[in-house]
Order: structure tokens, then sequence, then C-alpha cells
């Protein structure tokens, strides 16, 4: 075993498919015990970080050790220590629920008993319970998700990876997925998701490693990635659509940039830095301009907005150097 | 609950996870037919089909090469190509299963990496067993027997049931090697010439020279050549060197076709999704 403390560690991780590096020097590090979010657009790498992190992929560079593992020298022992919930369901369509996890039971070694007994409490646990001998193929997207869940569980693996856990799901078996998730978090599972959703990320995450085009562009708790955007957001509902653009000119002026204007909600976003005095400023601006506002609020970023200024501030600098 | 099963660190015991995995894939196989017993059934009533068709439809225009009765003929025909066509099934389970997300399931979990395949050809042998049981039946029924005794019959069976394990394999690896329908649906159609090109429902010697000698060289020709002379049936004629070493090759064939194809297929079902 490491003496890291780390559950899971990447260092430089590179992978190329042709001509296409999907990853260009990936590092992470998760403490036992915690939860990861890796949180990135469609293409930023994640699905095949897991991939490699759960021996099912090669990589090219770099090293990585899971529960302790060197993932390319000991990929057996690997496999026996996590669990993975892939991007689409990974369970035998044909079978019932209960024929799955006993089957998967069995192929984790345990005797028949032992792997219909686990079955059973999983399903209760799950709340599958009572699908009896209908095929996955009649569960609907929650249930399956639930149950390759409860098969990435069968023996309570110590590190549990999660591709896109509620991707097509409809909110109500988003929630579902999101509360076994946070059960595990509590009961001590170490836990590595990666999620295009940032409020996904947001809601279960100790740690947010953001990736773009296979680096890690920034890396911190949710609170900390807010809070080095440095600036907060000033929204202003204006009653007349008409006072639009004398409205944005006056917000443009305490903004930092450029002001966004919503005409169908009459709505005018900026960033700004000096949140209280630019409130201050604005709202006396339009007084004294006699624009009657509707609301004037001030907001902290969504991960959206830090994830969009992050990368953008990567591009510019790709462009410069370029 | 927390269980961890440690990877076994000897040989012996990796052999036996990997016996065990096997059986319970092959388990796996036996549970999905319990499910679909329609998919069974398609599979016992088209080679049922193809013997009606040979017998009462196409052989009142045949002659048996060196004479004799057309359905002694016939009979052990179907059962080769019975033994041939289950490449399609197997190929077809195979394909539809690597690309179900199950697989990449199988693929993390620490269980023996040839267990998929071989689980898979495990399974196929046995329905293809209750398929040749049927076909005996069905073939002594509309008056088809041996004529050598119960030993040369039991030996030709035995060489009809390595054909079929050789061509497991060939459909294992075919099944992972091609990609989407487009892929299975060539080799559904590249399946009748080859069995065209054989001795089964007519002789070699009636087909241009060169194709004759093609058919007589084709691995379920000299199956089938081989199991007709223990039979007692007729139609094991012709001069060819395969002709003449049927009996060999019906060995040899299948044996080297497990030794390419085994192989390739583990080897396959490892390098998926790299």
């Amino acid at each position: 075993m490491s003496s890291t403390g780390l559950a899971v560690e990447a260092l430089g991780l590179r992978k190329r498919y042709g001509d296409k590096e999907a990853l260009a020097g990936i590092d992470l590090a998760v403490p036992w015990g915690t939860v990861l979010g890796l949180l990135g657009p469609n293409g930023a790498g994640k699905t095949t970080t897991v991939k490699i992190l759960t021996t099912l992929r090669r990589f090219d560079e770099g090293r990585a050790t899971v529960a302790g593992f060197d993932v390319r020298r000991e990929p057996a022992r690997v496999r026996s220590r996590i669990g993975l919930v892939g991007q689409s369901a990974a369970v035998d369509e044909v079978l019932s629920g209960a024929q799955n996890l006993a089957l998967f039971g069995r192929l984790f070694h345990l005797d028949r008993a032992s792997a219909r007994r686990r079955a059973d409490e999983l399903l209760e646990r799950f709340g599958l319970a009572d699908t009896g001998r209908l095929p996955v193929s009649q569960f609907s997207g929650g249930m399956r998700r639930r149950l390759d869940l409860a098969a990435s569980l069968i023996l309570a693996p110590p590190v549990l990876f999660l591709d896109e856990p509620t991707a097509g799901l409809d909110p109500r078996g988003r929630n579902e997925v999101w509360q076994s998730i946070r059960e595990l978090a509590v009961a001590g599972t170490t836990v590595l998701l990666t999620t295009q959703y940032l409020e996904e990320a947001d809601q279960l995450s100790d740690e947010i490693s953001l990736i773009d085009e296979g680096r890690v562009i920034a890396e911190g708790s949710p609170g900390e990635l807010k809070a080095r955007l440095d600036r907060d957001y000033i929204a202003v509902v204006v009653r007349d659509a008409d006072s639009l653009p004398a409205a944005a000119e006056i917000v443009g002026r305490v903004a930092v940039a450029v002001a966004e204007v919503d005409a169908d909600r009459r709505v005018i976003t900026a960033p700004v830095r000096n949140s209280v005095g630019a409130l201050t400023d604005v709202v006396r601006a339009l007084g004294d301009a006699e624009i009657e506002a509707e609301d004037i609020a001030l907001r902290h970023p969504t991960l959206d907005e830090v994830f969009l200024t992050l990368t953008a501030n990567e591009r510019s600098i790709e462009e410069v150097a370029a | 609950m927390t269980t961890r099963v440690e990877v076994p660190d000897g040989p012996s015991a990796r052999v036996r996870w990997a016996l065990t995995d096997s059986w319970t894939m092959t388990e796996r196989a036996l549970a999905h037919w319990a499910r679909q017993p329609w998919l069974v059934f398609m599979g016992i009533a088209f080679p049922l089909l193809i013997l009606a068709m040979f017998l009462y439809l196409f052989g009142g225009g045949m002659t048996v090469p060196g004479g004799g009765e057309y359905r002694d003929f016939i009979v052990p025909g179907v059962f080769a190509v019975t033994m041939f066509f289950g490449v399609e099934a197997t190929m077809t389970a195979v394909n539809a299963d690597a690309a179900r997300g199950v697989t990449e399931r199988f693929r993390s979990m620490p269980m023996a990496p040839s267990a998929t395949v071989a689980g898979r050809a495990l399974a196929d042998l046995l329905f293809s067993l209750l398929l040749l049981v049927i076909l005996i039946g069905a073939g002594l029924l509309v008056g088809w027997n041996w004529h050598s005794g119960l030993g040369n019959a039991m030996h030709a069976f035995a060489l009809l049931v390595l054909l079929r394990f050789a061509f497991i394999w060939v459909g294992i690896y075919l099944g992972l090697l091609v990609k989407g329908p487009e892929g299975i649906a060539t080799v559904q159609v590249l399946v009748w010439p080859f069995v065209a090109l054989s001795s089964v429902f007519t002789s070699p010697e009636h087909m241009p020279n060169w194709l004759g000698t093609i058919a007589e060289w084709n691995p379920v020709s000299t199956t089938l050549h081989a199991s007709r002379e223990l039979f007692g049936n007729p139609g094991a004629t012709g001069s060819s060197w395969a002709a003449e070493h049927a009996e060999l090759l019906a060995f040899a064939w299948p044996l080297a076709m497990i030794a390419v194809f085994f192989p390739l297929s583990v080897r396959a079902y490892r390098a998926l999704g790299y």
C-alpha cells in the first residue's frame, strides 16, 4: 500500500488518439474519503481519464495509482478495489436486477449464497427490491442507473468512479442518484466523479478540478473557485424596455467587462469588482436619469461563469503565445 | 460490508478463477436463453427447415454421387451445415455483447479476461450438442440411419462437434472484429457461398474442376466426408488428396482453426476499447 494518503493519484497523464491529444498531462490527487469533481465540457478528457484510472485504457505517459496500486503494473489489484459507473448503464438488459447483481457478485468471486444475499441487500438499499423478475430493459432510466450504482458497490469498494452519473436522467432520477452518492461519501467512500453540470460538481464535491482540452486548468473547493474570480455580478431589471440602452450605459460605467443586455427580460447583467460601491453608484445614476428599475441585485458568480472565464483566459493566453 | 477478494497469486489459483468465471459466464448465456425462448426456438427450427427443404423440395432432382439414397446423403450434410452455421449465432451474440455497456463492467472487474469468451464458447457448444441430438432424432424419423455401427457413428458425431467448436472461435473472433450491423450482414451473406462450395448439398465432382478442389478442401467438406464414411452413408467420394485424407483433415482443420482463433479472440477481447 502507498503511504501517500491518497486514494487516487495521477501525475502527468498523457494519451493520444492518432493526431489528437486527448490528455495533455493531467495531474490529480484525491485524498481518502473525499469527493473530487472532474468538471469540463464534452471532449475535455474526462471519460478518458476515468477509463485510464479504472484500467480500461492504456496511457502513453505519466503515472497513476489507485487505492495504493500502480494502474499499469497491477491492474487486477486495482480492479478489486474500485467500482465504476460508466456513462451508459453497464448492466445486462436481458436479465432481472437480482440476476444482474448475483452475476456480478459471482464474478467478484463471492460464493453463490453470498452473491444472492448481497444482491438482495443492494436491491433493498436502492429501492429496487420490488422489481422481481422484470428485465432491466423495462427499467426507467433512474432505476437502471441505480442498479448500475448498486452493481458497482457489491464489494463495497473503497474508491468509486462515476462517469457523468446523471447524464440523461430526469430531475427526479438525478436527485435519487445524488442522494445515493452523498450517502456513500458520508460513509467514507472516496469518489471521483465527472460531470459537465456545474451545479452537480458544486453540490457533490469537496474539491473540483476544472479540465479543458486534456489539462487541469484550475482546482480548489467550489467556494475557492468562485472566490478566484474576485468579482460579483450586478443585475438590473428596468420597467420600460426603451430605457435599456441608457441603463446599460450607466451599468457599463462601473462594470469590469461589457454589460450583457437581455432585451426580452429587460435585464442588464455585468461583473463588478467593488460590489457595494458599484451598487450605490448604479442606484444613484439611475435615479438621476429618471430610469425606473423593477429590481436591482448583486449575486456571486455561478460556476458556469467561473468556468467560462477561466477557459477564456486560457485560450487568450494560448493565442498570445501562438 | 467490506469484502475483499484478493487476486490469486499462484498459477493454479488463477486457473481456478478462470474456470469458475467461465462457468459463471456460461450460466449467464443460459439465463439469456431461458429468458428469450423464441431465440432458442428459431435456432432449432432453422436447421429442421433446411433438412425439410432439401429432403422434400430439392431432393427429387438430386443424384447421389456413387449411388444411394439422397436422404442418407443429405442428413449428415445438414448435421455439418448446422455445426457451421453456428458461426453466425456466436458472432452475433459476441458482437451485440461487445457493444453493450455491460462488457465495460466485465473489463473493470477482477475477473479472468479469458472468461468472457470461454463462457460464450462453452454455452454455444452446449447448445450445439442439443441441436445435434434433435437433428439426429429428426434424421432417424425421416428414415436416415448409420450403417457401420454405433461406435463409428459416435466417432462421426464427435468430429461434427469438434468442427462446431472450431467455428465457435472463428465466430467469437469475427464478433469482436466486425463493427456494427453492416459487418454482421456481410458475414451472414458470405456463409452461403461458403457452404455452397462444399460437399453438403451436392458433390464437388459436379463442380468445375478448380471449384471442386476448393470445395473438397473446405473444412466443412472434410469433416462431412469423414462423417459420411463413418456413418456408412453415400457421398464420400472424390479422388483429391483432401478427399482421400478426409479423416486426418477432419482433425487437423478444426485444431488448426482453434490454434489460430482462440488466441486471436482473447487478444481482441483484451484490446476492446484500447
